[in-house]
C-alpha cells in the first residue's frame, strides 16, 4: 500500500491535511446509481471520502452499459447498486463501500430515520415529489443534501443545508489587509524610521513599498489634507511616487505605484461583512452556534477597539525589500493582529459567560483563525426545497425568465419541474419512448404553462423550441452530461465537507503547520475552508451557457 | 420516426439525440442510424494525454458513441496521479499510461478500440495527426499545447481572398484545470481563436530574479530556489538536479531549511519544496471530470450536429461558490500560425537577396532588414554578425533552391516595418508560391509554423 500522504498530494496541496482528515471521516449516501450518481461517487472515492453507501433498487440493463462506466456486460440482470459497488471498491481500497439494493423512494416514505446516520446524501434523479420529503428528513436529522440531476442535455445540482458558515474561505482575488490608509502607530514608527531620501542606491531601492505609501500619504497629507480621492489626484500622487525613483530599475516604486490603489481603498469592511454582523444571529442566546458567538464579538470589536475595522489579519505579500525591513514589517503585522486577537477573544469569553455557556468552549486557536479570516466569513443559506418550489421569489424568476442571458436556463429550470408533474400524470416522462412525440410536446407544453400559473407568472411563456427538446431528450441520462453533472456535485460536496481543523493549543505559528493528521486526536474544529455554490445550478448543455438561479 | 432506438439497445439514450430532429441543433444535423452508424464506424477521434483528463476523455468519448479511439502520452504512471487518474491502480505504477488507459476502456465499454502511443508527441509526423476527425487534448502544458496546435494548424488552407477552407480546418477541444477551476475550449482553425490568437490567456510563469533568491530571500520559496538553482550547482559541480530522485529533493530541502534558519524566515517544508521545485499544480479528480465532460460533450455535438456548439471558450471556477462563463473570444487576424499569412508570388530564379528586398517594396509588410527563416533553420540573419556572417552565402542563392524546391510553403521574416512612418520590429508569416511549376493552385497552406 503506497503511502496515502503521496497518493493524495495533489489534492492535499488544496485542502490540506485537516481537509483530508475531514473527508476521511465522511459517511456518504448515494440515492440512485445511475452514470449521475455513479460519477459523483468516483471522484469522491478516489479522493478517498470515509465510506459510500448505495441505495438502488434497479437491475442493471443493456441501456445502463451505454452509460455507466461503472458496469460492463457481466453486471447485466445483476443489482446495479452491486456492480457499481463493487467498481467503485476497486478505485480505492481506503473506502468502505457498501449497498443497498432498494429503491429511494422506498426508503424515503417507509424508513426516514436510516438518513440519519450518514454526514451526507447525495440524491441522484429523483423526482419532485421525493426531493421535497427528503429534503425535510434530512433538514430535520441535520444531514447534508445534495441534489443532481441529469436530463438530455440539461441537469441541475442544488445544495440543502440549513446553514454553512465559513471561516477559513480561500477567494482568488482578496485585497491584502495592509492598513495603509490608516497606519496604527506602530506602523507609522516603521515608516517613519526609514528615509526615503537615503542615498545609498542599494538602500533606495530595497525599501518595501508599504513603507513608501505610507511615508508618502503622510507627505500628501500635510499638503492636502486628505488622501487623493479624485482620478486626477490619484494620477498626480502616482506621479509624484515616479519622481522619487532614482533609476528606474527600482521594483519596489513600481510595486509602490502598483499597489497605490490599496492605499486609495475605502476604510471600514465592506458590504458582506456589515450584511453578517447585522443578521439576527449576531444577537446571540444559549443556543447560539460559535460561529455566531464570535460573530458577536467581531460587531462588538469593529464598534470599539477596531475603529470600523475588523481584526487586522497579519500577514504581508511578497515585496521587494531588504530581507531585515521584510521580516521586520511581517513582525509588526503579526503583533498587531495579535493584539487584536487578545482583545477579541476576551469579548468572546464575556458573550459567553452572558450566555450561560463554558467561556473556553472555544479554543483560542479558533478564535485566532475566525480572527485572521473575519474579513472573509460567509454565511450560505439554503432555503428548503419545499419552500422555494412553492414560493419561489416571484421577481427574480420573472427577471430571468425575461433576461436573454438567463431564458435557456431558466426555461430548463421551469421544463425540469414540469417534467415530473408530466410523469405524475402520464406515468412516463415526455419523449421517454417512441411515438407519439407530438402529443408529448402538446402536454408538456400545457403542464409548463399550468405551472407558470401556479407560481404567478401569468402570460409569461417558454419557447417551443425548448419544450420541443425538452421531449426529445425523453428523459436520456448521456454520460457526458451525467459526468459534467456528477462532477459539479462531487466538487461541492467536498466544498461542504472540508474543514480546517486547529490543534487546541496552538500558537499563532503552529495554525496551519501540517502534522499527520491520523496521530491527532486532540484536533479541534473546524473551520469550514470552502464556499459551496447557492441557489441552483441549472446545466444548459446546448451552448454551455448554464446559470445559478437564486430563487429566495 | 426511430424505430430503431430501443430500450434494450446500448445506445438508449444516445439514441434520442442522435435519432431524432431537433429544433436547437446544427444545419446539418441529419438525425437517424445512418448518422449513429458513421459516429461508430467512421470517425476517428485522437485523445492527446492520458493523464487526469486524458483517462476522462477516454471513458467519456466511448460513453458518447465513438468507437474508434487513439491516445498518446509519454509519461508512466506515478502514484499521485492515483487521486484522480481513475483507469490506473497502484499495481500499474511504472507503466505507461496510454498502454493502461486504452486496455482499462476497452475491457469495460463492448465494441471500443482504442490504439495507444506510447511516445511524445513530436515523434509522430503530420499525417498521424491529419488522419483524425477531431483531436481532444487533455494536456498540462502551454507547450505542448502549442505544438498541436501548430500541427492542426498546418492543414489549414485558404482561397485566393484569404478565406479559410472549411474541410481543411482540423478541429480540436482543449481543456486544463488547476484546482477547482478549469477551461473547456473549441478550436477552429480559420474560424475561431487558435492557441495562439489567444496564448495571453496564459499568465506568465512566476520566475524570482536570481538577486533576491542570493541576496533578499523574504518567504519560503526564496530559500527553497536558492537551494535548487545557486546552492545546488555550487556544491554539485556539473551533476545535473533531477526532481525525480528523492535525494535529491531532501538534499535541497535541508538546505532551503538551513537558509530559512538564518533569514528567520518560516514555511519551508518538504511538501512545498517538492511544490516548488516541481511547479506542481494541484489537481483533484472533480475537476478534470467536469472539464473532461464539457470536452466530449462538444466533441459529440461538433460531429455529429445534434446540438449546438460552445463557442469558443467555457471557464468553470469552483473557488468560491460556482461560476461558469462563456466568452466568445476573437481571432487575431495577424496570427503567425492559423492567419493566411502574405502571400508572396516568385519566380524560381528569384535570390534569398532579391526577395529580401521585394520585402521591402511589399504593400502588405514593407518590411526592412528582414531576417529569413524556414522550417525552423536560418536562411538569412541580420544579426548576431557570427550567424550574419554564416548565412550571408546563402544571400546570392535562389530562394527556390534554398527551400528545396517545393513549389509552395512557409516563411517567417523578422525584421524592421515601415508604417505609416513609424519604425516598428515584427514578425510576419509569408506564403511563398513559385510560379509556373506543377500542382500550384491559388489555394495555399497556412500552417508550417
Amino acid at each position: 500500500m503506497a503511502e496515502p500522504k503521496t497518493k493524495y498530494d495533489r489534492q492535499l496541496r488544496i485542502w490540506g491535511e485537516q481537509g483530508q482528515a475531514a473527508l476521511e471521516k465522511a459517511s456518504i449516501c448515494l440515492l440512485n446509481c445511475g452514470p449521475t450518481g455513479s460519477e459523483t461517487l468516483k471522484n469522491l472515492v478516489l479522493g478517498g471520502v470515509g465510506s459510500i453507501t448505495i441505495v438502488d433498487g434497479s437491475k442493471v440493463e443493456q441501456g445502463d452499459l451505454g452509460n455507466n462506466f461503472m458496469v460492463d456486460e457481466s453486471s447485466l440482470n445483476q443489482s446495479k447498486a452491486k456492480c457499481v459497488c463493487s467498481f467503485l471498491q476497486e478505485l480505492n481500497d481506503a473506502v468502505k463501500a457498501k449497498f443497498i439494493e432498494e429503491y429511494p423512494e422506498a426508503l424515503i416514505n417507509t424508513n426516514p430515520s436510516f438518513f440519519s446516520q450518514f454526514t451526507l446524501v447525495v440524491a441522484t434523479q429523483l423526482v419532485e415529489e421525493s426531493m421535497v420529503k427528503l429534503d425535510r428528513i434530512c433538514r430535520e436529522a441535520n444531514v447534508m443534501l445534495i441534489f443532481a440531476r441529469s436530463y438530455g442535455l440539461t441537469g441541475l445540482v442544488r445544495i440543502s443545508v440549513k446553514e454553512h458558515t465559513v471561516i477559513e474561505s480561500k477567494p482568488d482575488h482578496f485585497l491584502d489587509d495592509l492598513r495603509l490608509n490608516n497606519p496604527w502607530p506602530e506602523l507609522r514608527e516603521f515608516a517613519e524610521a526609514i528615509d526615503l531620501n537615503v542615498q545609498d542606491p542599494v538602500a533606495h531601492k530595497h525599501i518595501p513599498y508599504v513603507a513608501i505609501l505610507v511615508n508618502m500619504a503622510d507627505e500628501w497629507r500635510k499638503s492636502h489634507g486628505t488622501l487623493p480621492s479624485t482620478r486626477e489626484e490619484k494620477r498626480e500622487f502616482k506621479e509624484l511616487l515616479k519622481a522619487r525613483m532614482v533609476s528606474m530599475d527600482e521594483d519596489n516604486y513600481k510595486e509602490a505605484i502598483d499597489a497605490s490603489f490599496k492605499l486609495f481603498a475605502t476604510p471600514g469592511i465592506s458590504s458582506d461583512l456589515q450584511q453578517i454582523i447585522n443578521d439576527s444571529c449576531a444577537e446571540v442566546g444559549s443556543s447560539s452556534s460559535d460561529f455566531w458567538v464570535m460573530v458577536a464579538a467581531l460587531k462588538e470589536f469593529i464598534a470599539n477597539e477596531g475603529g470600523g475595522e475588523a481584526p487586522l489579519e497579519g500577514s504581508i505579500p511578497d515585496m521587494t525589500s531588504s530581507t531585515e525591513h521584510y521580516v521586520n514589517l511581517q513582525k509588526l503585522y503579526q503583533a498587531k493582529s495579535e493584539a487584536d486577537f487578545l482583545v477579541i477573544e476576551q469579548r468572546v469569553r464575556n458573550i459567553l459567560k452572558k450566555i450561560g455557556k463554558d467561556p473556553d468552549s472555544i479554543t483560542k486557536a479558533t478564535i485566532k483563525s475566525f480572527c485572521k479570516n473575519a474579513r472573509k466569513l460567509k454565511v450560505c443559506r439554503y432555503r428548503p426545497v419545499e419552500d422555494e418550489y412553492n414560493n419561489p421569489s416571484l421577481p427574480e424568476l420573472q427577471k430571468y425568465l425575461t433576461d436573454e442571458d438567463y431564458s435557456i436556463a431558466v426555461g430548463f429550470y421551469i421544463l425540469l419541474r414540469a417534467v415530473d408533474r408530466y410523469a405524475a400524470n402520464f406515468n412516463s416522462f415526455p419523449g421517454q419512448f417512441d411515438g407519439g412525440m407530438d402529443e408529448d410536446i402538446s402536454r408538456l407544453k400545457t403542464t409548463a404553462v399550468s405551472l407558470l400559473n401556479d407560481l404567478g407568472c401569468n402570460g409569461l411563456t417558454l419557447t417551443e423550441d425548448l419544450i420541443n427538446e425538452m421531449c426529445r431528450f425523453g428523459a436520456a441520462e448521456l454520460h457526458a452530461v451525467a459526468a459534467i453533472i456528477g462532477g459539479i456535485a462531487s466538487q461541492e460536496v467536498i466544498k461542504l465537507l472540508c474543514v480546517a481543523m486547529i490543534y487546541m493549543s496552538s500558537l499563532w505559528g503552529n495554525v496551519g503547520v501540517t502534522y499527520m493528521y491520523h496521530e491527532l486526536p486532540f484536533l479541534q474544529l473546524i473551520t469550514k475552508q470552502f464556499v459551496p455554490l447557492s441557489g441552483t445550478y441549472i446545466f444548459n448543455g446546448i451552448d454551455q451557457k448554464s446559470q445559478l438561479l437564486t430563487l429566495y | 420516426m426511430a424505430d430503431a432506438a430501443s430500450t434494450a439497445s446500448e445506445s438508449r439514450d444516445l439514441d434520442k439525440l442522435l435519432l431524432r430532429p431537433g429544433n436547437l441543433v446544427d444545419p446539418d444535423f441529419e438525425p437517424g442510424t445512418e448518422l449513429r452508424d458513421a459516429l461508430q464506424e467512421q470517425v476517428r477521434v485522437l485523445v492527446v494525454g492520458a493523464g487526469g483528463l486524458g483517462c476522462e476523455l477516454l471513458k467519456d468519448l466511448a460513453l458518447s458513441g465513438f468507437k474508434n479511439l487513439e491516445v498518446i502520452d509519454m509519461d508512466r504512471i506515478e502514484v499521485t496521479n492515483l487521486n484522480r487518474q481513475f483507469l490506473f491502480r497502484l499495481e500499474d505504477v511504472g507503466n505507461p499510461k496510454a498502454e493502461v488507459a486504452a486496455k482499462r476502456v476497452m475491457e469495460r465499454v463492448k465494441g471500443v478500440n482504442i490504439v495507444p502511443h506510447f511516445c511524445r508527441i513530436e515523434e509522430k509526423d503530420n499525417e498521424f495527426y491529419s488522419d483524425f476527425h477531431i483531436i481532444a487534448l487533455g494536456l498540462d502544458s502551454i507547450e505542448a499545447r502549442s505544438y498541436i496546435n501548430a500541427v492542426a494548424c498546418s492543414f489549414l488552407e485558404y482561397d485566393s481572398d484569404d478565406n479559410p477552407r472549411e474541410e481543411t480546418s482540423k478541429i480540436m477541444v482543449d481543456g486544463g484545470t488547476e484546482g477547482f477551476k478549469g477551461h473547456a475550449r473549441v478550436i477552429k482553425p480559420g474560424f475561431t481563436p487558435c492557441f495562439e490568437c489567444t496564448i495571453w490567456l496564459f499568465p506568465p510563469q512566476v520566475k524570482f530574479p536570481l538577486c533576491t533568491l542570493a541576496e533578499t530571500p523574504r518567504n519560503a520559496p526564496h530559500c527553497i530556489e536558492y537551494a535548487h538553482l545557486i546552492k545546488w550547482n555550487e556544491a554539485h559541480s556539473g551533476k545535473a538536479f533531477d526532481p525525480d530522485n528523492s535525494d535529491h529533493m531532501k538534499w535541497v530541502y535541508d538546505e532551503a531549511v538551513k537558509r530559512a534558519e538564518l533569514f528567520g524566515i518560516p514555511g519551508v517544508t518538504y511538501s512545498l519544496t517538492q511544490g516548488v521545485v516541481k511547479n506542481i499544480i494541484p489537481a483533484i479528480a472533480s475537476t478534470n471530470a467536469i472539464i473532461s465532460a464539457a470536452c466530449a460533450l462538444e466533441t459529440l455535438k461538433i460531429v455529429s450536429g445534434c446540438s449546438k456548439t460552445l463557442s469558443n471558450y467555457l471557464t468553470y471556477n469552483g473557488v468560491e461558490g460556482l461560476h461558469t462563463k462563456v466568452t466568445e473570444f476573437a481571432r487575431d487576424k495577424d496570427c503567425l500560425v492559423c492567419g493566411p499569412g502574405v502571400l508572396v508570388e516568385l519566380d524560381t530564379t528569384v535570390t534569398l537577396q532579391k526577395f529580401i528586398d521585394m520585402l521591402e517594396e511589399h504593400p502588405k509588410l514593407l518590411m526592412s532588414k528582414a531576417s529569413i527563416r524556414y522550417q525552423g533553420k536560418n536562411l538569412y540573419m541580420q544579426a548576431p554578425p557570427v550567424l550574419e556572417e554564416m548565412t550571408r552565402s546563402n544571400l546570392s542563392l535562389p530562394l527556390y533552391d534554398l527551400m528545396d524546391k517545393v513549389p509552395k510553403d512557409i516563411l517567417h521574416a523578422t525584421g524592421t516595418i515601415n508604417k505609416d512612418n513609424k519604425k516598428s520590429s515584427g514578425l510576419r508569416k509569408l506564403r511563398v508560391v513559385f510560379k509556373g511549376i506543377d500542382g500550384v493552385t491559388d489555394m495555399d497552406m497556412a500552417g508550417g509554423a
